[in-house]
């Protein structure tokens, strides 16, 4: 079973390289200083990330309609 | 210049060398005064230790009194002591080595382990404390030294500082380790063993934990004080280090004239007290060293513990200067906005003019009033503070110069904050404009307190003058208490009438209520009204409408009974409200109207008008309120919850039915006829029943009593309105207080072995009297049985009011010192603030602020789409 296929589990994505260039800009932030996550999460594992990749969470909300949400992998 | 960043902060622990390495004298002498008031050579007021006489210089550094910072000095201990801040990590030593080689009781390899463990731990910032317990648990174990294979013997650790070697349990045959024994099994102990007991062997070594040589600290730490008499008042800590050198030289001077053994030992112990107290003065197992008047002497633990020690007494909490604080008591004729500052409290707080050419007029105008407010110092450019009285004022206001700062008396219209603790949450401080009042208490429009959660029994608040332009402009704008009339908790107005204002409006519009001219003129008379048409008589909801900014709005008021099928405009109860162009047409006024937390019609008037004009409405619907009401007359007592025999007769029939209903299910379950309800056992299924079937009593018992306490009962108008009170309250008044409880149970505490609450039943008694249902009301009274039961389940609401507050109170620090530095940037991230790391990538998902939504959500569409139809039309 896939776990992005659970209705509580959002969707997860690999940023692309030149995304996260972009992202980072905008931000003007390091990558340290995101929101982490650890390579060993089972999520991280099923989408194939590897330590040092950005991950783009997309969440249904109630009040917002879709939020979205970036992680850093971390060992 | 950048600032400087603390990386890491290490204790370690001071050593003997080093203690007399930093020492500038060593001290001997237990005189500290010669006849002549001079300082004793090698006395605890040594001159080398610094000065605090003035004239006197220092013999270290040559500084005078407030120059020399202060040295430190030391004493030769004769006999070793135990530090008592390290006798449990001396006890957990001593039981986990060996008392011939001093290595730990444990093999290399499980050693090793443990030293990784608590790295790893460290690296991680984990706290290792449950490892370093797992070694002395497992040291403490070990019969046989793994290293030289002697027999071990069981520590004992007497509180505060004494050790023990338990020779024979059986026959309780010990043998006391003396500090010096201890200090040499310590000394034996190799700096590798040292880590799995969580020392760090750079930092400290175990011996050093037994004070050989005691740090004198300098005098400017310890300063003499001179009493009216003229008499010499030394400090605490100067007392316990007399007696420390006092015992000390006795020891020497004993054991060099060859004293008995006995007489040494009981001087060391001596020397051991005193030095235990001067470190730490409330250590349990013995008394406190006190003073001669009998108090407790205040040493070195003392100065840094507690609400009034140095972290939370001087060091987290200060004092600060342009403040006030006082009782406060109502007051409706002034403004939201306003605070009511007693005269003398004015006169003591002062605001700064700096002065420029623009003002230079009016600063002088200040310095030569003969009354307040007047100016009460001039500061000149070169910092010089001139205070300014009768002779010099004219004086003063020649040289008076642009650069010169005027301090003048608060006044009227001044911008100050105001402040209640506990604060917790932003509407705790806000700033109000002054109004100088006569008498001595602060004054505030009632409607500002729910914010501020205050009321009128004792409570004081606290006020304070903002000192510079910049922050009386912010506090203006972003603090001042119609910015804060909508809550960020909730998006819905905090800010609103209570009690009286409720129950006047209520009064002013219910129905079609007409009043003369005179009475019209007087409800509205402190209201400012350019324009009110001219007639013999007003309608209520007409006069109201009067204050009314232009709004249209619909709503159900608090009255609403809660019909199925709502008639709208042709509610019989009036309690359906409609607002059409700022004219009040149907409904009455109450809390849903204007109450705080619900306030509609405020709401409403925020929204589409702003905060000045809410504010208006605010004061002027105070205002009209408390006119009406004071005017019409509004009163309850104690007859007023009186209901007819009759009533009473039915009460008293349903709940002896109820009674009744009870002993069947009783009688039911004690029979095993009582059906158990899905997935509760048949106790539970009884106790829910009967709870139930009591608590459907008591309601209907209340319907009863509410049938004859009519509308016009000013309770009953009070409970329904909203102002104050509930029918549950007016219930408990006139018909029945109802079941008691403990724990959300029956009463079933009481004596366990005889299954009974109290000893007027009997045993196993399940019935309504014997487990807490009072059927008394509390006019007519309760019996002494009921009374008890009222008494135990009122506690429980004391005890939990307590233990909640103090509990939030923690929960609250907690979550302020983890949020604090987190900021909204104009990007919409919020970001810790030093580190720069984001925490959410838009505030609160949506980026909605809450205090602009309408009542949590970010827009209000129902209003959007009426708003566009009106343009429309
Ligand atoms: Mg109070
Ligand atoms: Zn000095
Ligand atoms: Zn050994
Ligand atoms: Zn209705």
């Amino acid at each position: 079973m896939r776990l992005q296929d659970h209705i509580l589990v959002p969707k997860h994505e690999i940023l692309k390289e030149e995304e996260v260039e972009k992202l980072l800009k905008l931000l003007g932030v390091s990558k340290e200083q995101l929101p982490k996550i650890k390579v060993t999460d089972p999520i991280v594992k099923e989408i194939g990330a590897k330590a040092g990749d950005i991950i783009k969470i997309t969440r249904k909300s109630p009040t917002a309609g879709v939020s979205i949400f970036y992680r850093f992998v971390v060992e | 210049m950048y600032p400087k960043k603390i990386s890491t902060i290490k204790f370690e622990v001071l050593s003997p060398q080093e203690i007399r390495r930093m020492s500038v004298a060593k001290l001997n002498n237990p005189e500290t005064y010669d006849d002549d008031g001079f300082p004793v050579e090698s006395g605890l007021m040594d001159t080398r230790l610094g000065v605090i006489d003035p004239g006197l210089k220092c013999k270290t550094c040559g500084g005078k009194a407030g120059e020399c910072p202060g040295h430190f000095g030391h004493i030769e201990l004769a006999a070793p002591v135990v530090h008592v801040g390290y006798a449990k990590i001396i006890a957990r030593l001593l039981s986990g080595t060996c008392r011939e080689c001093g290595r730990i009781l444990l093999k290399d390899e499980r050693r090793d382990k443990f030293i990784r463990e608590i790295e790893r731990l460290k690296a991680l910032g984990q706290s290792y404390e449950e490892v370093l317990k797992e070694v002395f648990r497992l040291t403490k174990a070990a019969k046989k030294c793994p290293h030289c294979g002697a027999e071990q013997i069981e520590i004992k650790f007497e509180k505060p500082t004494s050790f023990y070697e338990i020779l024979d349990p059986e026959k309780k045959e010990e043998q006391k380790l003396t500090p010096k024994d201890v200090r040499e099994r310590l000394e034996k102990i190799i700096n590798e063993d040292l880590l799995p007991f969580g020392l760090d062997p750079k930092a400290v070594r175990a011996e050093w934990f037994v004070l050989t040589v005691l740090p004198v600290p300098p005098v400017t730490v310890r300063p003499s004080i001179i009493l009216e008499t003229g008499q010499r008042s030394e400090d605490d800590l100067t007392h316990k280090l007399v007696d420390i050198i006092r015992i000390n030289q006795r020891f020497i001077e004993n054991r060099d004239a060859g004293a008995p053994q006995q007489i040494l030992e009981d001087l060391w112990e001596l020397l051991q007290y005193h030095v235990t107290t001067y470190l730490d003065n409330e250590v349990s197992g013995i008394p406190p060293a006190r003073h001669r008047s009998g108090r407790p002497l205040k040493t070195l633990a003392q100065r840094l513990k507690g609400k009034d020690g140095r972290f939370r007494g001087s060091l987290s909490g200060k004092r600060v200067n342009f403040s006030a604080r006082t009782v406060i008591s109502p007051d409706p004729c002034i403004s939201i906005g306003e605070v009511g500052v007693p005269e003398e409290v004015a006169k003591e707080l002062s605001v700064p003019i700096f002065v420029t050419p623009n003002n230079i007029e009016v600063a002088r105008e200040f310095v030569l009033r003969k009354q307040s407010p007047k100016a009460s110092y001039v500061i000149r450019p070169d910092g010089k503070r001139i205070r300014v009285i009768d002779t010099n004022q004219e004086e003063i206001a020649e040289k008076l110069e642009p650069g010169w700062i005027v301090e003048r008396e608060l006044m009227d219209g001044d911008i100050v904050l105001f402040n209640r603790q506990p604060s917790l949450h932003r509407m705790s401080i806000m700033a109000h404009h002054v109004r100088v009042l006569p008498y001595k208490t602060f004054r505030l429009n009632p409607a500002v307190c729910p914010p501020y959660n205050a009321d009128f029994d004792g409570d004081e608040m606290n006020l304070h003058v903002p000192q510079s332009l910049e922050a009386q402009a912010e506090a203006k704008i972003l603090m001042a208490v119609q910015e804060h009339i909508l809550s960020p908790r909730f998006g819905g107005p905090i800010l609103g009438g209570i009690h009286d204002h409720i129950t006047g409006l209520y009064l002013l519009t219910r129905g079609e209520k007409k009043f003369e001219k005179e009475d019209a003129m007087e409800f509205l008379r402190a209201v400012d009204l350019s324009e009110i048409p001219a007639k013999d008589e007003y309608m209520g909801k007409e006069i109201f409408s009067f204050i009314l900014p232009k709004i249209s709005i619909k709503f159900k008021a608090e009255i609403c009974q809660g019909c199925a099928i709502c008639k709208e405009e042709s509610c019989e109860n009036d309690a359906y409200v409609i607002i059409e162009n700022g004219k009040m047409l149907k409904g009455t006024i109450d809390e849903k109207a204007v109450g705080a937390f619900k306030g509609i019609v405020i709401d409403e008037i925020m929204r589409k008008f702003g905060s000045s004009i809410t504010k208006k409405f605010i004061d002027d619907m105070t205002k009209l309120a408390i006119r009406v009401i004071t005017r019409l007359g509004f009163t309850i007592g104690i007859d007023d919850e009186d209901i007819p025999k009759e009533a009473v007769q039915q009460i008293e029939e349903t709940i002896s039915e109820a009674e009744k209903r009870v002993e069947e299910l009783i009688r039911a379950y004690k029979e095993g006829n009582l059906e158990p309800m899905p997935g509760r056992s048949l106790e539970e299924t009884l106790e829910l029943r009967i709870m139930q079937e009591l608590g459907k009593a008591r309601d209907r018992a209340g319907k009863i009593a509410g049938r004859y306490l009519g509308m016009d009962n000013s309770a009953v108008i009070m409970a329904v309105s909203g102002a104050r009170g509930s029918m549950l309250n007016l219930t408990q008044m006139a018909a029945c207080i109802g079941q008691q409880s403990v724990r959300g149970e029956r009463i079933t505490r009481g004596y366990a072995y005889t299954h009974r609450t109290t000893s007027h039943f009997r045993s196993m008694d399940l019935g309504s009297k014997a487990r807490g249902f009072v059927r008394s009301s509390y006019k007519s009274g309760l019996s002494p049985i009921e009374f008890f039961f009222h008494a135990a389940g009122g506690r429980e609401g004391l005890v939990d009011t307590a233990v909640r507050t103090s509990q939030s109170g923690y929960l609250q620090r907690r979550m302020i010192n983890a949020l604090q530095d987190l900021k909204v940037e104009y990007d919409g991230t919020v970001r810790e603030q030093t580190s720069g790391v984001i925490v959410q990538f838009k505030y609160g998902e949506d980026g909605v602020d809450p205090m602009k939504s309408f009542r949590g959500k970010a827009v209000d569409v129902k209003r959007i789409i009426r708003e566009i139809m009106e343009v429309k039309e």
